[in-house]
This record gives C-alpha cells, structure tokens and sequence, in this order.
C-alpha cells in the first residue's frame, strides 16, 4: 500500500536515548535508535516485552512516559524537533496530527460518556470541527470502519459494544482530527483470533484510504507481516535491522532476527492413546456448570486426559475452557456430571477432596506475576508443596528443592532465596512449573500459560514442559486460545464454544480436513507469516463474512 | 544583631531550603549550622521577639541536623535492604522516627532520666523554672519537667496497649472475613457496622462511667471502639489478596485458614496495616489524652500528658505557657508518628514524587 504515496519524510527519529528510573538511577531504556518515517508509510515495530517499542511509539509523539526521560537525540516530526518543542507546541499536535491507539481500548475510554462525545472531543478542541460536523464525521468513520449501526453506536457507553468494535471505535477516534500519524501500539494483542482479522482489515482499509503513515507495535510477527510496509526489528532499545517487509520476511540478516522467524517452526512428535482402550487419568463427564450469578457456562461437556499424553483445550474467551479447569479442579461444583480421576469420582468440591486426590491434580496460571506469593522466597513457593503432600522437612527439603530447581534449569544456588519480583517472566513461570511438580503430580492443568510470555521464552517453556512430560509422565490439560501452541505441543485436541465442545479427537485429524466450521474458521483465522494472507483470506471469506458475522453463520452449522 | 545579619541569615537559610530541595545534602547541612552558629551567638542580645524567632529557627535547624544526622548513620551502618529504603526517606520520616526513638527512651528509662519522682512534692504550687525545676512546678508543687518523663511512659504505653489490642481484634476478624466469605463475613461485618454507628467518645464515656476508669477497662474500652475501623481496612486490604492466584493454589493444595493467613495473606497485606497502625496510634493517644482531660481518663497521681493539661489549665489565664508543654509533648509525637507514617503508606502505595 506504498508505492503511490509522496515519498516526503514525516518523521525522523536520530540517535533517540531515552532513560528509565529505577532504584534511584537513570538506566538507558533506549540506547540510540534511529527510525525514518515517510508519509503514507506504515512501519512495523517488533520486540519482546522490554525491548522498548512501545517508548519509542511515545517518544514519536514527544512524550515520555512516567518514570522515564528522553535523554538525547532528535524526534523531528515535519520538520520540528519534538524533543525541544514547548509542551503547548506538542500539545497542539498531539491529536490533532499525531494519534494513538492502545493495546486495551476497555482501559482507555472513560466508561462515563459515550464513545462519540470522547470522539468528537480532539476535533472541538483543536477547533477542527464544530461539534456536529465531528459528529457527522464520526458517523461516517464507523461506517467506513464497517460497525454494524453506525449511526446509533456511537451513542453507547463504552461497556456496551464488544471489545473488538471497541478498538475500532478508537481507531475512528485517533483519526477523527486526520492526523498525519497515527501509532498502534499492539491493537489487537487482547482481542480472540476471529475478532483480530476485523480489526486488522478495518485498520488497513482506512490507514490506506486516508493515507495516514503508522507506526504499527506488535510482538506478533504475522500480524505486523499484514500491516507494515517496512519493518524495524528491536532488542534491549536497539534497532536490530530494518527493512522492507517481504524481504524482511523472506531474508533476516541478523542472527536475533532469524532467531524470532524460527519460533514457528517448533512442534512435538504427537502421540497416541495406547489401542485397546486404556483407562482415562481424569475423565470429566456430562457436566454442566453454573456460576451463581448467570446462566450455564458449561453444558453437557465430556473429555477424557490419557497418561502421559496432552491435551489442548481450545476456544475464543468466554467458551468456557478456563470454567472446565475449574471444575476439575474443584474451584467450581459442576450442577451436573462428574469429575473422575482413575475411574473413581472425586468429591465436587475441593474442600471434600483428600490431600491425596488434591496432589495429583496441579495447576500453572496464566499470570505468574499473581500466581506466586511476592513476600515468599523461591525456596518456600516451590518446598511448600513437597513439605505439605511429602512430609519432607530439613535437609531433604532442600534437595528435593535445588532437584526441582534443576529440573526446571534455574540454578539452585542463585534462585533459592529470591523472591518473584526479582525474576524475569520466563523464569517466574518455571517457578510456576516447579512448584505443580513439587507436588509430585499425575495430570497438571496449564492455563493459558504461553500468552502472557514473549515468543522466544515462551518457546522455551513449551519445550521445557515437553521434556517434563517425557522424563516424568505427566499428562497436560492445556487450555489456550492459541493455535500455533496446540499445533506445537498437543496430542489431542478439544475445541470449545460457548461452554459446549464443538469437536474433539487426534491432532492431525483436527488440522486435517474435513472440519467442524467453528474449527475451520478458528483455524484459518490464525494469521500466518505470508504478507498477502489478510488479503487473501478477506478475498476468500468476502469483507461482510469476517469476524463477529462470520462467527455468528457459523453456529448454525 | 542588626537588620542585616537577620537578612543574611534569613537568605541562608532560604539558600538551605533550596538546597535541601536539590538534594545537596552536605550544602543543606553546612548552611544550616552557619545560620545556627549566628543565631546562638548573637541572638540573645535581640529583642525578645526577634530573639524567639531566631530560637525557633535555630530548633528547626538542630532538628533537621539532628534528623539528617539520624538517617545517615543509619544508612551507613545497617543492611544493604533497610539501607536502601533509608536512603529514599524524606527527611521528615527520619525526624519521626528521630522523636519516636527519644520518646520511647524517656519512657523506657524514666526512672533514670527524671530528677525527680512522678508524685514527689518538690516545692510550691507553680513555682517558676531554676536550674532543679526545668519547667517550674504544677498546682501541687510536683515537677513538670519530671512528669512529663513519666507521661511518655503512661500515655504512649496505654496508648500503644490499646492500639496493639485493637488490631489484633480487628486484623484477625477482618483476615477471617474476607478467607472464609459468605455468613461469616456478613456477621463481623454487621458488629462492625454496629459498634462503628455510636460516636467513640460518648461510647467510651458510657463505657468507663459503667465499669469504672481502671487502665485494664481504658485499653479494653478504646480497642473495642478502634477495632472495627482495622477490621474494615484489613478485610479489604485482605480481599484484593485473597483473589490472588497464589492463594487459590494454597486452597487448592488443601492448606488451611491459619496458614493462608499467616503466609500468604498477612505478608501482602501488611504495609497498609502498619501505616494504619501509626495513623491509629494516633487517634487512640487523643481519645486517651481527651479522657484524661475529662478527667475519666488515667487518675492522679499517675502523671499523664492529658491530665497534666487539665490540672495547669488555670495558669493559661495568667499568661503561663506550662500547660502548653504536655500539649506540645502530644503534638510532637502525633505529628511525628504522622510524618512516619506518611512515608510508609507512599512506600507500600508504590507512588513516586
């Protein structure tokens, strides 16, 4: 979507440094990063968590975020230096040329006005448009943004639309001014697969029309692959390399960056359940479940976890996946059905289950940061349970800890007496790991526990997990909503929607066709590293079939 | 001195501020003695009154030496982590911490300190102060200065018992609330409710008056009606914690209530607590000090600072600032327990300047 556009620059970024605050010292965040913007031009900025994109998407709009300072170099955007402008100089752009989407628009409108009264606001202030000009603008913008109800949808408050028409209602509002930069900092990182293509194809579209130049931050690849016509990759606040994006894609130079492509490739051989029919570790059975407040959650669902083997439960948020773990483990009493473990059923509640029941089911969490106690040291997180279920006390406590710290490959010595919040996340959640194993587990249950991780380490986690699971037997309920995980690690895979389970069965026959359509259209909803796949895939659905529409058709299959 | 050392002094001390402000310690504090050496040369050959501001000034500045002097030893000679914490501290928290640490050594140590005995009579009614009777005499000849030493014991101690007792009461209950959830967490919340809903002085005199004005039915009295307020914080404080998802695999694992509490829970929730704590103490020493004024409080002989302010309340009319003193002891201490307490809330909310 380049090559028409003026090739005048827009925004140059020389040498930018940009400190953070930390223990009383200014530690360099950004260590000199340059960066050239055209006009029209849409750039892709890639990087692990603290590689420092989303304080250079701030710093292009001369802000420093709290805690933070910009501590040398220039940001010239047409032709001014932001670095040395007057606050009210960069206020008068801010909005008004320069724009900005967050990663949560839940988090970012204020749920006390309705999302056209915040829209029309930028417009009014810089005296733009009057008020009802904005406001017929705005209108217009959610048409071309494609939300349903246009006219009307602008009226409600912010809770009242789904999250990904929420992003798409910012995206109308960063352009309500029509600014000559906009910059997307990982728009759709909390939005379901399904929904992420609307997003991503609404953006396109109007970034295209209007001919706005982006900065566009992900840690996605694939999606930064649809969106960008050039590429900037960072490490540690340094530019890596850039380049054009197919070539960027097809010919990395640098080791990191290849490093970042190979990510996808990883995948465990499958295995399958022994022939004969062997018995089921956990068999959950007929069950419905409620929570107090609403209707069912769960209806009539039924898996069964094989020893030593992995299961992936799989589903948009809200299909009921997490709910299923929670019955399993006791947290939620199913209204209906029950739970198994060896044949025998456990009691529903967890409070009536033996200490024996309760060890072999484990859990790892989504979010290590709250799964561990910040207070307690890793010695006492991950001895806990071996004390508690093994009666280990002394000196064999401890060996049984620096076992299970080597077995997880953090070094005893180093790690014993830290607490959490000196870890990195990568390594928190090994201490994750480490303490479900501690207890000496049959089947662990891991929630969602790649998606808050950064490619490379979750990668390492994975890996790890599946050499836990061939050394020490273990079988895994995986719930994620990510497909390229399943397809790495799973041996068997169920698929849920709205609390039922859609299909089930072996891996290579639920990647394989034929497909239930649910599947189908999760499956072919994961972007993939093809630059032309958005356009592709837009061509083959048609533009009014993606996203919620193209959900909807689906159940009635 | 002449208008123009005052100014000179005036624009040092100004100069101290600024640098005090820019962080330039050791410019702060040779500015400061500067001003302090000229303020005790030559300014007791001022007017009164410019000679009272220049003794105000010069206290200022011992105290800000006196507290920099504190917060540097200690972060020079203590651990790497309370050093570490020590060396963010306004300057304020370690002028709390300064008259905290001298309160609690005259109240240690009163016997030793005090010239005199808690109820010995020494001399006559309101004798003006010599060089045996630092602050003069009260209406019964005792020493002032001397009681004012046992009234750090018996005041911040009662104070300090009640305070303690209150929050075992209201943090244990307010932990229980928010673990156990459900009937439980209505009921303790309902007695809460309830015993909040009467005022705490017409509830404490109605209480002392019933049962009498013993020091056993004091720290019982005023724990009841401070406990509910800790229960309220801890059982929110608590129900941001228990929702963790660590807490849900303690659960899990099957542990029980006491050990949630005691290791999960407690230590994530502690910061607020002991801010509170401080905040409390405070509250209670007034209440206390108020009884003692109302004369329900601690009884004569037993020097205390509230009814020390009662008994020399008449010498007020007279233009005698004696009754200002115990005042003055409890101002002190409430706004230094304050100014530590202000520090350790902005430490535990995580908030930067």
């Amino acid at each position: 979507m380049s090559s028409a556009q003026a090739r005048d620059v827009l925004l140059e970024i020389r040498d930018l440094r940009i400190d953070g605050r930390t223990n009383e010292e200014w530690v360099p965040i950004i260590k000199g990063v340059d960066l050239t913007l055209h006009r029209g031009e849409v750039l892709g900025l890639i990087g692990e968590s603290g590689a420092g994109k989303s304080t250079i998407g701030a710093a292009a709009m001369g802000y420093a975020r709290d805690g933070t300072r910009i501590s040398g170099g220039s940001v010239t955007f047409d032709g001014r230096d932001l670095v040395t402008a007057s606050e009210a100089q960069r206020r008068a752009l801010r909005g008004a040329r320069i724009a900005y989407v967050a990663q949560s628009a839940a988090a970012s409108f204020n749920p006390a006005h309705r999302i056209i009264d915040q829209h029309v606001e930028a417009p009014v202030h810089h005296r733009l448009r009057s008020k009802a000009e904005a406001r017929e603008d705005a209108m217009a913008l959610y048409e071309r943004l494609r939300l349903p109800n246009p006219d009307e949808i602008g009226f409600r408050y912010p809770h009242q639309v789904s999250g990904g028409q929420l992003q798409r209602a910012m995206t109308a509002m960063a352009m309500s001014c029509r600014p000559d930069l906009i910059i997307f900092d990982e728009p759709t990182t909390a939005l379901d697969v399904t929904t992420q293509i609307e997003v991503l194809a609404a953006i396109r579209d109007i970034v295209a029309e209007v001919g706005t130049a982006a900065i566009y931050i992900s840690h996605d690849l694939a999606v930064v692959a649809q969106m960008a016509d050039t590429i900037k990759v960072l490490l540690r606040g340094e530019g890596v390399e850039e380049a054009e994006t197919r070539r960027m894609l097809s010919h990395p130079q640098e080791e990191y960056t290849r490093s970042l492509w190979a990510v996808r490739s990883f995948e465990r051989p499958q295995k399958r359940r022994p022939a004969g029919g062997a018995a089921p570790l956990v068999e959950i059975a007929g069950v419905d479940a409620a929570y107090a407040s609403g209707g069912k959650v769960l209806d009539d669902v039924s898996f069964e976890i094989h020893p030593g083997m992995t299961l992936a439960v799989v589903g948009e948020s809200g299909s009921g996946k997490s709910t299923a773990a929670r019955v399993i483990t006791g947290l939620l009493p199913p209204a209906r059905g029950e739970v198994r473990l060896k044949g025998s059923p456990l009691p529903p509640h967890f409070r009536d289950r033996s200490r024996a029941e309760l060890r072999q089911v484990q859990m790892i969490y989504q979010m290590a940061d709250t799964a561990l106690n910040p207070k307690l040291r890793i010695r006492d997180i991950v001895g806990r349970p071996a004390q508690f279920y093994g009666g280990l006390s002394g000196k064999e406590l401890r060996r049984r800890v620096e076992e299970l710290l080597e077995l997880i490959e953090l070094d005893p010595a180093d790690y014993m007496t830290r607490r959490p919040p000196e870890l990195s996340g990568g390594q928190k959640q090994r201490i994750g790991i480490a303490r479900a194993l501690a207890a000496d587990p049959e089947v662990i249950i891991c929630d969602e526990v790649t998606s808050a991780l950064d490619q490379l380490v979750a990668e390492g986690i994975l890996k790890l997990l599946g050499r836990l699971q061939d050394e020490l037997d273990l079988a895994y309920m995986f719930i994620t909503h990510d497909l390229a995980t399943v397809r790495a690690i799973a041996d068997e895979v169920v698929v849920m929607r709205d609390g039922r389970v859609v299909e089930q069965g072996p891996k290579d026959e639920m990647f394989a066709p034929p497909h239930h359509p649910y599947t189908d259209l999760l499956l072919s909803s994961v972007p993939e590293m093809d630059p032309d796949w958005l356009s592709r895939l837009l061509e083959e659905r048609g533009r009014d079939n993606i996203g919620e529409a193209a959900r909807d058709g689906s159940g009635g299959h | 001195m002449s208008p123009v050392l005052i100014g000179a002094c005036l624009v040092l001390l100004g100069a101290a501020g600024v640098a005090f402000v820019r962080r330039r310690r050791l410019l702060c504090g040779a500015l400061v003695l500067l001003v302090l050496a000229v303020a005790v040369t030559r300014g007791f050959g001022l007017p009164p009154d410019l000679a009272g501001l220049a003794i105000a000034a010069a206290l200022l500045a011992v105290a800000a030496a006196l507290s920099a002097g504190l917060k540097w030893s200690i972060v020079r000679f203590s651990g790497p982590a309370v050093a570490r914490e020590f060396r963010t501290a306004p300057l304020t928290a370690s002028f709390g911490i300064l008259v905290i640490l001298l309160y609690s050594t005259a109240a240690l140590f009163a016997p030793w300190i005090a010239p005199h005995g808690e109820a010995e009579v020494i001399s006559s009614s309101f004798a003006p102060p010599s060089s045996s009777l630092l602050l003069g005499a009260d209406q019964l000849g005792r020493d002032i200065f001397s009681r004012i030493i046992y009234g750090a014991r018996n005041s911040v101690g009662l104070a300090l018992a009640a305070t303690l007792l209150a929050f075992l009461l209201g943090a244990v209950s307010g932990l229980l609330a928010a673990i156990k959830g459900g009937i439980a967490d209505q009921v303790l919340g309902r007695i809460a409710d309830i015993l909040m809903s009467v005022p705490a002085l017409i509830f404490a005199l109605l209480m002392l008056s019933i049962f009498g004005t013993g020091l056993l039915v004091i720290v019982l009295v005023i724990a009841v009606i401070y406990a509910p307020r800790v229960f309220r914080l801890t059982r929110a404080v608590a129900g941001n914690v228990v929702v963790m998802d660590y807490v849900e695999a303690a659960r899990l694992r099957g542990e029980g209530d006491w050990y949630l509490i005691r290791r999960e829970i407690l230590p994530n929730a502690a910061a607020p607590l002991v801010a509170e704590f401080g905040l409390e103490f405070c509250f209670v020493f007034l209440l206390i000090a108020g009884l003692s004024f109302l004369g329900l409080g601690v009884q004569p002989p037993t020097a205390d600072w509230g009814s020390m302010v009662r008994e020399n309340a008449t010498l007020i009319s007279f233009g005698d600032m004696t009754p200002l003193i115990p005042a003055g002891a409890i101002a002190l201490l409430t706004v230094s327990v304050n100014f530590v307490v202000d520090w350790m809330l902005l430490r535990s909310s995580g908030l930067k300047e």
